[in-house]
Protein backbone atom coordinates (compact mmCIF):
# COMPACT_ATOMS: atom_id res chain seq x y z
CA UNK A 1 0.00 0.00 0.00
CA UNK A 2 2.70 2.36 1.02
CA UNK A 3 4.99 2.35 -1.99
CA UNK A 4 1.58 2.81 -4.22
CA UNK A 5 2.37 6.74 -5.72
CA UNK A 6 -0.43 9.50 -5.22
CA UNK A 7 -1.81 10.68 -8.17
CA UNK A 8 -4.67 12.89 -6.99
CA UNK A 9 -3.88 14.25 -3.02
CA UNK A 10 -0.35 15.53 -3.83
CA UNK A 11 -1.76 18.61 -2.35
CA UNK A 12 -1.42 17.15 1.09
CA UNK A 13 2.90 17.15 0.71
CA UNK A 14 3.70 19.94 -2.25
CA UNK A 15 2.79 23.55 -0.29
CA UNK A 16 0.93 25.82 -2.70
CA UNK A 17 0.42 23.52 -5.29
CA UNK A 18 -2.80 25.26 -6.29
CA UNK A 19 -0.28 27.87 -8.04
CA UNK A 20 0.30 27.45 -11.76
CA UNK A 21 4.47 27.86 -11.03
CA UNK A 22 4.53 25.03 -7.99
CA UNK A 23 1.80 23.09 -10.31
CA UNK A 24 4.34 23.13 -12.95
CA UNK A 25 7.79 22.94 -11.05
CA UNK A 26 6.35 19.31 -10.12
CA UNK A 27 5.57 18.40 -12.99
CA UNK A 28 2.74 19.79 -14.15
CA UNK A 29 1.13 20.48 -18.03
CA UNK A 30 3.82 17.72 -19.39
CA UNK A 31 0.89 15.19 -19.94
CA UNK A 32 -1.03 17.74 -22.00
CA UNK A 33 2.46 18.58 -24.06
CA UNK A 34 2.94 15.52 -24.40
CA UNK A 35 -0.33 14.66 -25.46
CA UNK A 36 -0.56 17.47 -28.26
CA UNK A 37 2.80 15.27 -29.67
CA UNK A 38 0.94 11.75 -29.21
CA UNK A 39 -2.71 13.36 -31.14
CA UNK A 40 -5.86 12.53 -30.86
CA UNK A 41 -5.73 9.03 -31.33
CA UNK A 42 -3.12 8.40 -29.49
CA UNK A 43 -4.19 9.96 -26.15
CA UNK A 44 -7.51 7.99 -26.64
CA UNK A 45 -5.94 5.05 -26.88
CA UNK A 46 -3.45 5.23 -24.12
CA UNK A 47 -6.46 5.98 -21.80
CA UNK A 48 -8.37 3.07 -22.97
CA UNK A 49 -5.76 0.97 -22.47
CA UNK A 50 -5.51 1.96 -18.73
CA UNK A 51 -8.89 0.90 -18.14
CA UNK A 52 -9.61 3.66 -16.62
CA UNK A 53 -13.33 4.10 -15.05
CA UNK A 54 -15.62 6.61 -14.46
CA UNK A 55 -15.03 7.91 -10.71
CA UNK A 56 -18.47 9.70 -10.56
CA UNK A 57 -20.00 6.00 -9.48
CA UNK A 58 -20.86 4.41 -12.54
CA UNK A 59 -17.36 2.80 -13.53
CA UNK A 60 -17.65 3.35 -17.15
CA UNK A 61 -14.80 3.01 -19.16
CA UNK A 62 -13.47 6.48 -20.05
CA UNK A 63 -11.56 6.01 -23.13
CA UNK A 64 -14.35 4.06 -24.54
CA UNK A 65 -16.54 6.59 -24.10
CA UNK A 66 -14.29 9.29 -25.46
CA UNK A 67 -13.94 7.02 -28.72
CA UNK A 68 -17.75 7.52 -29.11
CA UNK A 69 -17.67 10.92 -30.21
CA UNK A 70 -17.89 11.90 -33.98
CA UNK A 71 -14.56 13.02 -35.27
CA UNK A 72 -16.03 15.19 -38.82
CA UNK A 73 -18.52 17.42 -36.34
CA UNK A 74 -17.06 21.19 -36.00
CA UNK A 75 -18.61 21.94 -32.40
CA UNK A 76 -18.08 19.52 -29.38
CA UNK A 77 -17.86 19.92 -25.79
CA UNK A 78 -16.39 18.87 -22.45
CA UNK A 79 -18.63 19.12 -19.54
CA UNK A 80 -16.73 18.50 -16.11
CA UNK A 81 -19.63 16.91 -13.29
CA UNK A 82 -18.33 18.40 -10.00
CA UNK A 83 -21.75 18.85 -8.83
CA UNK A 84 -20.68 16.00 -6.19
CA UNK A 85 -24.33 15.60 -4.27
CA UNK A 86 -24.20 12.05 -3.56
CA UNK A 87 -24.78 11.45 0.07
CA UNK A 88 -21.40 11.23 1.61
CA UNK A 89 -19.08 12.08 -1.14
CA UNK A 90 -16.80 14.61 -0.76
CA UNK A 91 -13.86 13.92 -2.86
CA UNK A 92 -13.87 16.41 -5.97
CA UNK A 93 -14.07 19.51 -3.82
CA UNK A 94 -10.67 18.60 -1.73
CA UNK A 95 -9.40 17.79 -5.45
CA UNK A 96 -10.48 20.77 -6.52
CA UNK A 97 -9.57 22.87 -3.61
CA UNK A 98 -5.86 21.21 -3.30
CA UNK A 99 -4.90 20.65 -6.83
CA UNK A 100 -6.84 22.69 -9.52
CA UNK A 101 -4.11 22.64 -12.00
CA UNK A 102 -4.03 18.76 -12.16
CA UNK A 103 -8.39 19.08 -13.47
CA UNK A 104 -7.84 21.53 -15.64
CA UNK A 105 -5.15 20.00 -17.08
CA UNK A 106 -6.96 16.63 -17.57
CA UNK A 107 -10.06 18.30 -18.89
CA UNK A 108 -7.62 19.99 -21.60
CA UNK A 109 -6.27 16.90 -22.30
CA UNK A 110 -9.65 14.85 -22.49
CA UNK A 111 -11.08 18.15 -25.02
CA UNK A 112 -7.73 17.47 -26.72
CA UNK A 113 -8.42 14.21 -27.22
CA UNK A 114 -12.31 14.75 -29.02
CA UNK A 115 -10.93 18.46 -30.58
CA UNK A 116 -13.91 19.87 -28.44
CA UNK A 117 -14.31 23.62 -28.58
CA UNK A 118 -15.20 24.75 -25.33
CA UNK A 119 -15.42 23.19 -21.54
CA UNK A 120 -17.77 24.04 -18.79
CA UNK A 121 -16.68 22.92 -15.54
CA UNK A 122 -20.51 22.30 -13.69
CA UNK A 123 -19.94 22.81 -9.68
CA UNK A 124 -22.92 23.02 -7.32
CA UNK A 125 -24.08 26.13 -5.93
CA UNK A 126 -22.54 24.97 -2.64
CA UNK A 127 -18.76 25.14 -4.14
CA UNK A 128 -19.49 28.84 -4.44
CA UNK A 129 -15.67 29.40 -3.59
CA UNK A 130 -14.18 26.21 -5.02
CA UNK A 131 -15.56 28.15 -8.17
CA UNK A 132 -14.24 31.65 -7.80
CA UNK A 133 -11.15 30.28 -6.84
CA UNK A 134 -10.69 27.76 -9.86
CA UNK A 135 -12.11 30.77 -12.31
CA UNK A 136 -8.32 31.81 -10.96
CA UNK A 137 -6.61 28.66 -12.01
CA UNK A 138 -7.99 28.85 -15.25
CA UNK A 139 -7.38 32.69 -15.89
CA UNK A 140 -3.57 31.20 -15.23
CA UNK A 141 -3.76 28.73 -17.16
CA UNK A 142 -5.20 31.17 -19.88
CA UNK A 143 -2.19 33.72 -19.57
CA UNK A 144 0.20 30.22 -19.72
CA UNK A 145 -0.89 30.07 -23.39
CA UNK A 146 -2.73 26.70 -21.75
CA UNK A 147 -6.39 28.12 -23.11
CA UNK A 148 -7.53 30.36 -25.79
CA UNK A 149 -6.52 30.31 -29.78
CA UNK A 150 -3.74 28.02 -31.31
CA UNK A 151 -3.20 26.38 -27.88
CA UNK A 152 1.22 25.76 -28.01
CA UNK A 153 0.68 26.48 -31.80
CA UNK A 154 -0.89 23.36 -32.09
CA UNK A 155 -3.83 24.74 -34.37
CA UNK A 156 -6.23 23.85 -32.06
CA UNK A 157 -8.52 26.36 -30.01
CA UNK A 158 -10.64 25.96 -27.05
CA UNK A 159 -11.70 27.75 -24.19
CA UNK A 160 -12.68 26.89 -20.38
CA UNK A 161 -15.30 28.06 -18.19
CA UNK A 162 -17.23 27.40 -14.96
CA UNK A 163 -20.91 27.08 -14.15
CA UNK A 164 -22.53 27.22 -10.40
CA UNK A 165 -25.40 25.13 -10.11
CA UNK A 166 -27.66 26.27 -7.45
CA UNK A 167 -29.26 23.20 -5.47
CA UNK A 168 -30.41 20.31 -7.18
CA UNK A 169 -29.04 16.61 -7.12
CA UNK A 170 -30.15 15.79 -10.27
CA UNK A 171 -28.01 17.75 -11.89
CA UNK A 172 -25.10 15.20 -10.94
CA UNK A 173 -27.00 13.12 -13.72
CA UNK A 174 -25.45 13.65 -17.19
CA UNK A 175 -28.17 14.51 -19.21
CA UNK A 176 -29.94 16.78 -16.47
CA UNK A 177 -26.55 18.68 -16.21
CA UNK A 178 -26.51 19.72 -20.10
CA UNK A 179 -29.96 21.05 -19.12
CA UNK A 180 -29.46 23.05 -16.54
CA UNK A 181 -26.71 24.25 -18.62
CA UNK A 182 -28.63 25.22 -20.80
CA UNK A 183 -30.56 27.22 -19.11
CA UNK A 184 -33.57 25.08 -18.45
CA UNK A 185 -34.88 22.75 -15.54
CA UNK A 186 -32.33 19.86 -14.32
CA UNK A 187 -34.24 17.36 -15.45
CA UNK A 188 -33.29 14.07 -17.26
CA UNK A 189 -33.55 14.16 -21.17
CA UNK A 190 -34.88 10.33 -23.17
CA UNK A 191 -32.23 8.61 -24.44
CA UNK A 192 -31.06 8.15 -27.01
CA UNK A 193 -29.78 10.07 -28.54
CA UNK A 194 -26.84 10.05 -25.95
CA UNK A 195 -24.79 12.77 -25.24
CA UNK A 196 -21.77 11.72 -27.26
CA UNK A 197 -24.48 11.72 -30.04
CA UNK A 198 -25.05 15.15 -32.78
CA UNK A 199 -28.55 16.58 -30.71
CA UNK A 200 -27.90 14.65 -27.45
CA UNK A 201 -25.00 16.59 -26.01
CA UNK A 202 -24.82 20.39 -24.79
CA UNK A 203 -26.66 22.64 -27.50
CA UNK A 204 -27.52 19.57 -29.03
CA UNK A 205 -23.48 18.82 -30.14
CA UNK A 206 -21.56 15.95 -29.23
CA UNK A 207 -20.56 16.07 -25.60
CA UNK A 208 -18.36 13.72 -23.24
CA UNK A 209 -19.71 14.26 -19.58
CA UNK A 210 -16.77 13.25 -17.23
CA UNK A 211 -16.17 13.54 -13.28
CA UNK A 212 -14.02 15.71 -11.72
CA UNK A 213 -11.48 12.69 -10.02
CA UNK A 214 -12.18 10.90 -13.41
CA UNK A 215 -10.56 13.70 -15.85
CA UNK A 216 -7.35 13.92 -12.16
CA UNK A 217 -6.05 10.98 -13.34
CA UNK A 218 -5.49 11.38 -17.03
CA UNK A 219 -2.26 13.91 -16.45
CA UNK A 220 -0.77 10.73 -14.93
CA UNK A 221 -1.74 8.15 -17.07
CA UNK A 222 -0.53 10.26 -20.07
CA UNK A 223 2.62 11.02 -18.51
CA UNK A 224 3.83 7.35 -16.94
CA UNK A 225 1.95 5.84 -19.49
CA UNK A 226 -0.96 3.30 -19.11
CA UNK A 227 1.38 0.00 -18.10
CA UNK A 228 2.53 2.21 -14.89
CA UNK A 229 -1.16 2.65 -14.06
CA UNK A 230 -1.97 -0.82 -14.47
CA UNK A 231 0.25 -1.75 -12.25
CA UNK A 232 -1.59 -0.56 -9.88
CA UNK A 233 -4.87 -1.98 -8.44
CA UNK A 234 -6.42 -4.93 -10.34
CA UNK A 235 -6.99 -5.84 -13.87
CA UNK A 236 -10.63 -4.81 -13.73
CA UNK A 237 -10.17 -1.72 -11.57
CA UNK A 238 -7.45 0.02 -12.32
CA UNK A 239 -5.39 2.95 -10.19
CA UNK A 240 -6.10 4.19 -7.16
CA UNK A 241 -9.42 5.36 -5.94
CA UNK A 242 -10.27 8.32 -3.63
CA UNK A 243 -12.89 7.11 -0.86
CA UNK A 244 -14.77 9.39 1.38
CA UNK A 245 -15.11 7.85 4.90
CA UNK A 246 -18.02 9.18 7.19
CA UNK A 247 -20.17 8.23 9.99
CA UNK A 248 -18.94 6.10 13.12
CA UNK A 249 -15.30 6.07 12.42
CA UNK A 250 -12.60 7.29 14.60
CA UNK A 251 -10.96 9.34 11.73
CA UNK A 252 -13.31 9.94 9.08
CA UNK A 253 -11.82 11.66 6.18
CA UNK A 254 -10.68 11.23 1.99
CA UNK A 255 -7.89 8.59 1.51
CA UNK A 256 -6.45 8.16 -1.39
CA UNK A 257 -6.04 3.96 -2.03
CA UNK A 258 -5.31 1.42 -4.55
CA UNK A 259 -8.07 -0.42 -5.58
CA UNK A 260 -6.91 -3.66 -4.20
CA UNK A 261 -7.13 -2.44 -0.51
CA UNK A 262 -10.11 -4.42 1.74
CA UNK A 263 -12.45 -2.87 3.76
CA UNK A 264 -10.93 -3.76 6.66
CA UNK A 265 -7.33 -2.22 6.14
CA UNK A 266 -9.11 0.92 4.94
CA UNK A 267 -11.75 0.90 8.54
CA UNK A 268 -9.61 0.04 10.69
CA UNK A 269 -5.75 0.82 10.05
CA UNK A 270 -6.46 3.87 8.24
CA UNK A 271 -9.59 5.72 10.09
CA UNK A 272 -8.91 3.91 13.39
CA UNK A 273 -12.22 1.32 13.73
CA UNK A 274 -14.76 2.12 15.33
CA UNK A 275 -16.04 5.82 16.82
CA UNK A 276 -16.75 4.91 20.06
CA UNK A 277 -15.35 2.49 22.58
CA UNK A 278 -17.06 -0.23 22.96
CA UNK A 279 -19.04 -0.64 19.88
CA UNK A 280 -18.78 -2.67 16.54
CA UNK A 281 -19.32 -1.88 13.10
CA UNK A 282 -22.68 -2.74 12.30
CA UNK A 283 -23.47 -1.55 8.60
CA UNK A 284 -21.96 0.15 5.52
CA UNK A 285 -23.24 2.05 2.73
CA UNK A 286 -20.37 1.94 0.43
CA UNK A 287 -21.89 4.27 -2.61
CA UNK A 288 -23.28 6.80 -0.64
CA UNK A 289 -27.21 6.89 -0.58
CA UNK A 290 -27.55 5.30 -3.76
CA UNK A 291 -25.89 1.80 -3.16
CA UNK A 292 -26.94 -1.13 -2.16
CA UNK A 293 -26.23 -1.65 2.16
CA UNK A 294 -24.15 -4.25 3.44
CA UNK A 295 -23.88 -5.91 6.65
CA UNK A 296 -20.48 -5.21 8.13
CA UNK A 297 -19.26 -9.25 8.06
CA UNK A 298 -15.89 -10.45 8.19
CA UNK A 299 -16.37 -11.49 4.70
CA UNK A 300 -17.62 -7.82 3.31
CA UNK A 301 -14.65 -6.54 5.38
CA UNK A 302 -11.67 -8.85 3.93
CA UNK A 303 -13.31 -7.97 0.25
CA UNK A 304 -10.98 -5.67 -1.54
CA UNK A 305 -12.74 -2.61 -2.57
CA UNK A 306 -12.52 -3.28 -6.20
CA UNK A 307 -15.80 -2.97 -8.88
CA UNK A 308 -15.70 -6.72 -9.48
CA UNK A 309 -15.40 -7.95 -5.60
CA UNK A 310 -18.01 -5.47 -4.71
CA UNK A 311 -20.30 -6.73 -7.36
CA UNK A 312 -19.61 -10.35 -5.22
CA UNK A 313 -21.24 -8.72 -2.28
CA UNK A 314 -24.49 -7.92 -4.34
CA UNK A 315 -23.38 -4.32 -3.87
CA UNK A 316 -21.44 -1.27 -5.00
CA UNK A 317 -18.28 0.67 -5.11
CA UNK A 318 -19.64 3.03 -7.02
CA UNK A 319 -18.38 6.56 -6.02
CA UNK A 320 -16.56 5.14 -2.74
CA UNK A 321 -19.05 6.94 -0.34
CA UNK A 322 -18.71 4.78 2.46
CA UNK A 323 -21.45 5.98 5.49
CA UNK A 324 -20.48 3.64 8.26
CA UNK A 325 -23.10 2.53 11.33
CA UNK A 326 -21.98 1.25 14.33
CA UNK A 327 -24.25 -1.30 16.35
CA UNK A 328 -26.27 1.39 18.13
CA UNK A 329 -27.75 2.89 15.01
CA UNK A 330 -31.61 1.57 13.71
CA UNK A 331 -31.15 0.73 10.25
CA UNK A 332 -35.04 1.48 9.58
CA UNK A 333 -34.14 4.93 10.65
CA UNK A 334 -31.35 4.96 8.00
CA UNK A 335 -33.58 3.96 5.33
CA UNK A 336 -35.97 6.71 6.48
CA UNK A 337 -33.01 9.28 6.12
CA UNK A 338 -31.83 8.24 2.97
CA UNK A 339 -35.32 7.99 1.48
CA UNK A 340 -36.10 11.64 2.83
CA UNK A 341 -33.29 12.45 0.62
CA UNK A 342 -34.50 11.14 -2.52
CA UNK A 343 -37.72 12.42 -1.90
CA UNK A 344 -36.58 15.20 -1.57
CA UNK A 345 -34.05 15.67 -4.60
CA UNK A 346 -36.11 13.69 -7.29
CA UNK A 347 -37.29 16.08 -10.00
CA UNK A 348 -41.06 15.14 -10.44
CA UNK A 349 -40.59 14.13 -14.29
CA UNK A 350 -41.16 10.47 -13.92
CA UNK A 351 -44.07 9.52 -11.72
CA UNK A 352 -42.41 5.63 -10.36
CA UNK A 353 -39.79 7.95 -8.95
CA UNK A 354 -42.14 11.62 -7.76
CA UNK A 355 -44.84 9.35 -6.27
CA UNK A 356 -42.95 6.10 -5.31
CA UNK A 357 -40.55 8.09 -3.20
CA UNK A 358 -43.61 10.39 -1.46
CA UNK A 359 -45.05 6.96 -0.41
CA UNK A 360 -42.20 5.36 0.39
CA UNK A 361 -41.06 8.18 2.59
CA UNK A 362 -44.70 8.15 3.94
CA UNK A 363 -44.65 4.35 4.86
CA UNK A 364 -41.83 4.48 7.02
CA UNK A 365 -42.41 7.62 8.95
CA UNK A 366 -45.57 5.43 9.97
CA UNK A 367 -43.40 2.67 10.66
CA UNK A 368 -41.13 5.08 12.73
CA UNK A 369 -43.81 6.43 14.30
CA UNK A 370 -44.66 3.07 15.76
CA UNK A 371 -48.20 2.84 13.65
CA UNK A 372 -47.00 0.59 11.00
CA UNK A 373 -47.60 -2.96 10.24
CA UNK A 374 -46.09 -6.01 9.08
CA UNK A 375 -47.72 -5.85 6.31
CA UNK A 376 -46.15 -2.32 5.70
CA UNK A 377 -42.91 -3.36 5.32
CA UNK A 378 -43.76 -5.66 2.95
CA UNK A 379 -45.78 -2.86 0.96
CA UNK A 380 -42.62 -0.45 1.05
CA UNK A 381 -40.27 -3.60 -0.89
CA UNK A 382 -43.05 -3.95 -3.18
CA UNK A 383 -43.67 0.02 -3.99
CA UNK A 384 -39.44 0.08 -4.30
CA UNK A 385 -39.29 -3.13 -6.64
CA UNK A 386 -42.02 -1.46 -9.21
CA UNK A 387 -39.68 1.91 -9.10
CA UNK A 388 -36.69 0.06 -10.68
CA UNK A 389 -35.74 0.25 -14.40
CA UNK A 390 -38.51 2.46 -15.37
CA UNK A 391 -37.43 6.01 -14.97
CA UNK A 392 -35.43 8.13 -17.68
CA UNK A 393 -32.93 8.11 -14.85
CA UNK A 394 -31.05 5.91 -12.24
CA UNK A 395 -32.37 8.09 -9.05
CA UNK A 396 -35.88 5.72 -8.75
CA UNK A 397 -33.32 3.02 -8.84
CA UNK A 398 -31.20 4.45 -6.58
CA UNK A 399 -34.13 5.62 -3.98
CA UNK A 400 -35.25 2.21 -4.04
CA UNK A 401 -32.08 0.21 -3.06
CA UNK A 402 -31.94 1.40 0.38
CA UNK A 403 -34.91 -0.18 1.13
CA UNK A 404 -35.15 -3.31 -0.74
CA UNK A 405 -31.58 -3.51 0.77
CA UNK A 406 -32.18 -2.80 4.25
CA UNK A 407 -34.94 -5.13 4.92
CA UNK A 408 -33.39 -7.72 3.45
CA UNK A 409 -30.29 -7.53 5.58
CA UNK A 410 -31.74 -6.06 9.04
CA UNK A 411 -35.51 -7.50 8.80
CA UNK A 412 -35.57 -7.16 13.05
CA UNK A 413 -34.94 -3.82 13.00
CA UNK A 414 -38.18 -2.88 10.82
CA UNK A 415 -39.70 -5.69 12.66
CA UNK A 416 -39.24 -3.87 15.90
CA UNK A 417 -41.14 -1.08 15.30
CA UNK A 418 -44.43 -2.44 14.12
CA UNK A 419 -47.45 -4.82 15.36
CA UNK A 420 -46.82 -8.39 13.77
CA UNK A 421 -49.97 -10.15 11.86
CA UNK A 422 -50.90 -12.32 15.27
CA UNK A 423 -50.52 -8.95 17.28
CA UNK A 424 -53.47 -7.64 14.98
CA UNK A 425 -55.16 -11.25 14.61
CA UNK A 426 -55.54 -11.02 18.42
CA UNK A 427 -56.72 -8.09 18.75
CA UNK A 428 -59.12 -8.15 16.03
CA UNK A 429 -57.87 -5.84 13.86
CA UNK B 1 -30.67 51.50 -9.77
CA UNK B 2 -31.68 48.36 -12.98
CA UNK B 3 -29.25 45.12 -12.53
CA UNK B 4 -28.36 45.72 -16.04
CA UNK B 5 -26.54 48.98 -15.56
CA UNK B 6 -25.57 48.50 -12.16
CA UNK B 7 -23.77 44.93 -12.66
CA UNK B 8 -23.19 45.70 -16.52
CA UNK B 9 -19.42 43.82 -16.26
CA UNK B 10 -20.57 40.49 -14.36
CA UNK B 11 -23.83 39.87 -16.98
CA UNK B 12 -21.87 40.60 -19.66
CA UNK B 13 -19.27 38.01 -18.56
CA UNK B 14 -21.37 35.49 -17.62
CA UNK B 15 -23.45 36.10 -21.38
CA UNK B 16 -19.77 35.93 -23.01
CA UNK B 17 -18.99 32.17 -21.72
CA UNK B 18 -22.01 30.88 -23.22
CA UNK B 19 -23.25 30.34 -27.48
CA UNK B 20 -27.08 30.63 -26.40
CA UNK B 21 -28.34 33.05 -23.77
CA UNK B 22 -30.39 31.31 -21.88
CA UNK B 23 -27.53 29.60 -20.26
CA UNK B 24 -26.89 32.80 -18.30
CA UNK B 25 -29.72 32.52 -16.60
CA UNK B 26 -28.90 30.46 -13.46
CA UNK B 27 -25.63 32.95 -12.68
CA UNK B 28 -28.47 36.38 -13.64
CA UNK B 29 -30.37 34.96 -10.99
CA UNK B 30 -27.44 34.46 -8.51
CA UNK B 31 -26.81 38.67 -9.06
CA UNK B 32 -30.51 38.97 -8.48
CA UNK B 33 -30.79 37.90 -5.20
CA UNK B 34 -27.39 39.66 -4.42
CA UNK B 35 -29.19 42.75 -4.99
CA UNK B 36 -32.88 42.33 -3.32
CA UNK B 37 -31.89 39.92 -0.72
CA UNK B 38 -34.08 36.77 -2.61
CA UNK B 39 -35.99 36.37 -5.95
CA UNK B 40 -38.42 38.97 -6.23
CA UNK B 41 -40.93 39.92 -8.99
CA UNK B 42 -38.83 42.66 -9.82
CA UNK B 43 -35.12 40.80 -10.17
CA UNK B 44 -37.25 37.99 -12.16
CA UNK B 45 -38.59 40.13 -14.81
CA UNK B 46 -34.88 42.00 -15.30
CA UNK B 47 -33.71 38.55 -15.74
CA UNK B 48 -36.28 38.07 -18.28
CA UNK B 49 -35.62 41.19 -20.37
CA UNK B 50 -31.93 40.87 -20.60
CA UNK B 51 -32.69 37.07 -21.65
CA UNK B 52 -35.30 37.37 -23.84
CA UNK B 53 -36.90 35.04 -21.75
CA UNK B 54 -40.78 34.87 -20.77
CA UNK B 55 -40.86 35.72 -16.63
CA UNK B 56 -42.72 32.68 -15.76
CA UNK B 57 -39.74 30.04 -17.44
CA UNK B 58 -37.35 32.04 -15.28
CA UNK B 59 -39.49 32.01 -12.43
CA UNK B 60 -40.29 28.40 -12.96
CA UNK B 61 -35.96 27.71 -13.02
CA UNK B 62 -35.78 29.99 -9.31
CA UNK B 63 -38.24 27.30 -7.87
CA UNK B 64 -36.55 24.26 -8.85
CA UNK B 65 -33.34 25.27 -7.60
CA UNK B 66 -33.28 24.96 -3.49
CA UNK B 67 -30.47 28.17 -3.26
CA UNK B 68 -32.88 30.19 -5.08
CA UNK B 69 -34.80 31.72 -2.06
CA UNK B 70 -37.96 32.76 -2.83
CA UNK B 71 -38.96 34.92 0.10
CA UNK B 72 -36.44 37.19 2.15
CA UNK B 73 -33.87 35.61 4.50
CA UNK B 74 -31.86 37.10 7.49
CA UNK B 75 -28.55 38.30 7.31
CA UNK B 76 -26.91 34.87 7.75
CA UNK B 77 -28.68 31.56 6.07
CA UNK B 78 -28.00 29.36 7.94
CA UNK B 79 -28.40 26.05 6.02
CA UNK B 80 -27.87 23.05 8.24
CA UNK B 81 -26.95 19.74 6.85
CA UNK B 82 -28.95 16.91 8.39
CA UNK B 83 -28.25 13.80 6.04
CA UNK B 84 -27.43 10.93 7.09
CA UNK B 85 -23.53 11.02 7.42
CA UNK B 86 -23.66 14.20 9.16
CA UNK B 87 -27.26 12.64 11.41
CA UNK B 88 -24.68 10.23 12.46
CA UNK B 89 -22.91 12.79 14.31
CA UNK B 90 -25.42 14.66 15.65
CA UNK B 91 -26.61 16.70 13.06
CA UNK B 92 -30.41 16.43 14.13
CA UNK B 93 -29.90 17.30 17.96
CA UNK B 94 -27.33 20.22 16.69
CA UNK B 95 -30.17 21.77 14.14
CA UNK B 96 -32.95 21.34 16.77
CA UNK B 97 -30.37 23.34 19.52
CA UNK B 98 -29.82 26.15 16.82
CA UNK B 99 -33.34 26.50 16.45
CA UNK B 100 -34.23 26.57 19.99
CA UNK B 101 -31.49 28.82 20.69
CA UNK B 102 -32.56 31.48 18.33
CA UNK B 103 -35.98 31.41 18.43
CA UNK B 104 -37.42 29.98 15.28
CA UNK B 105 -39.22 27.29 13.74
CA UNK B 106 -38.19 25.18 10.47
CA UNK B 107 -37.13 28.23 7.70
CA UNK B 108 -37.62 30.58 10.17
CA UNK B 109 -35.67 34.17 11.05
CA UNK B 110 -35.11 35.36 14.11
CA UNK B 111 -36.47 38.32 15.83
CA UNK B 112 -33.51 40.80 15.05
CA UNK B 113 -33.50 39.89 11.39
CA UNK B 114 -29.95 38.60 11.39
CA UNK B 115 -30.63 34.47 11.02
CA UNK B 116 -32.58 32.57 8.76
CA UNK B 117 -32.15 28.80 10.18
CA UNK B 118 -33.43 25.74 7.78
CA UNK B 119 -32.24 22.00 7.11
CA UNK B 120 -30.66 21.00 3.48
CA UNK B 121 -29.43 17.87 2.22
CA UNK B 122 -26.35 16.90 1.80
CA UNK B 123 -23.34 19.41 1.64
CA UNK B 124 -20.73 17.46 0.58
CA UNK B 125 -18.55 17.65 3.80
CA UNK B 126 -19.42 14.87 5.60
CA UNK B 127 -16.28 14.25 7.90
CA UNK B 128 -16.87 17.61 9.10
CA UNK B 129 -19.83 16.72 10.97
CA UNK B 130 -22.40 18.66 12.51
CA UNK B 131 -21.54 21.80 9.71
CA UNK B 132 -23.42 24.30 8.32
CA UNK B 133 -23.31 26.57 4.75
CA UNK B 134 -23.87 30.36 6.08
CA UNK B 135 -24.87 32.16 2.82
CA UNK B 136 -22.13 30.86 0.65
CA UNK B 137 -19.50 29.86 3.23
CA UNK B 138 -19.19 26.29 5.26
CA UNK B 139 -18.58 25.93 8.82
CA UNK B 140 -17.52 22.68 9.71
CA UNK B 141 -17.01 20.66 13.31
CA UNK B 142 -19.29 22.86 14.93
CA UNK B 143 -21.01 22.27 17.88
CA UNK B 144 -23.71 24.90 19.98
CA UNK B 145 -21.06 26.54 22.60
CA UNK B 146 -19.06 27.43 19.29
CA UNK B 147 -22.74 28.57 17.47
CA UNK B 148 -23.48 30.61 20.42
CA UNK B 149 -20.05 32.43 20.35
CA UNK B 150 -20.25 33.35 16.72
CA UNK B 151 -24.29 34.37 17.03
CA UNK B 152 -23.14 36.54 19.89
CA UNK B 153 -20.38 38.04 18.07
CA UNK B 154 -22.77 38.87 14.75
CA UNK B 155 -25.13 40.30 17.36
CA UNK B 156 -22.28 42.29 18.87
CA UNK B 157 -21.38 43.36 15.33
CA UNK B 158 -24.84 44.42 13.97
CA UNK B 159 -25.60 46.44 17.37
CA UNK B 160 -22.60 48.07 16.74
CA UNK B 161 -23.57 48.98 12.98
CA UNK B 162 -26.80 50.37 14.27
CA UNK B 163 -25.09 52.75 17.37
CA UNK B 164 -22.91 54.14 14.73
CA UNK B 165 -25.87 54.96 12.23
CA UNK B 166 -27.81 57.02 15.10
CA UNK B 167 -24.70 58.84 16.09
Amino acid sequence: MSDTPKILLRGDEIENLREIDVYVDNGGYEGFKKALQMGSDGVINEVKAANLRGRGGAGFPTGVKWSFIPKDEPVKYVAVNADESETGTFKDRLIMETNPHQLIEGALICAYAIKATAVYIYLRGEFWDVAHELDKRIAEAREAGYLGENILDSGWSCEMYTHLGAGAYICGEESALLNSLEGYLGQPRVRPPFPANKGGGLYKEPTVVNNVETLSNVPWIIVNGADEYKKIGTDQSTGTKLFCVSGHVKNPGVYELPFNTTFRELLFDVCGGPRKEGTSFKAMLPSGGSGPIVPLTDEVLDSPMTYEDTAKLETIIGSASLIIMDDTVDITWVASKVIKFFRHESCGKCTPCREGTYWLDKVVDRIMAGEGRERDIQLIDNVAKNMQGLTLCALADFAANPIIHTIRHFPDDFMQHVKSDEELAAAGD
Amino acid sequence: MALKDKYADRIQHHLSKYPETRSAVMPLLYIAQEEYGYINDEGVAEVAEILDMDPTQVRSIAGFYTMYSEKPKGKYWLQVCTDLACALNGADQFHKDLKEYLGVEEAGTSEDGLFTVEHVMCLAACDKAPMLQCNFHYMENLDMEKMKAWIEEKRAEYQAELDKANQ
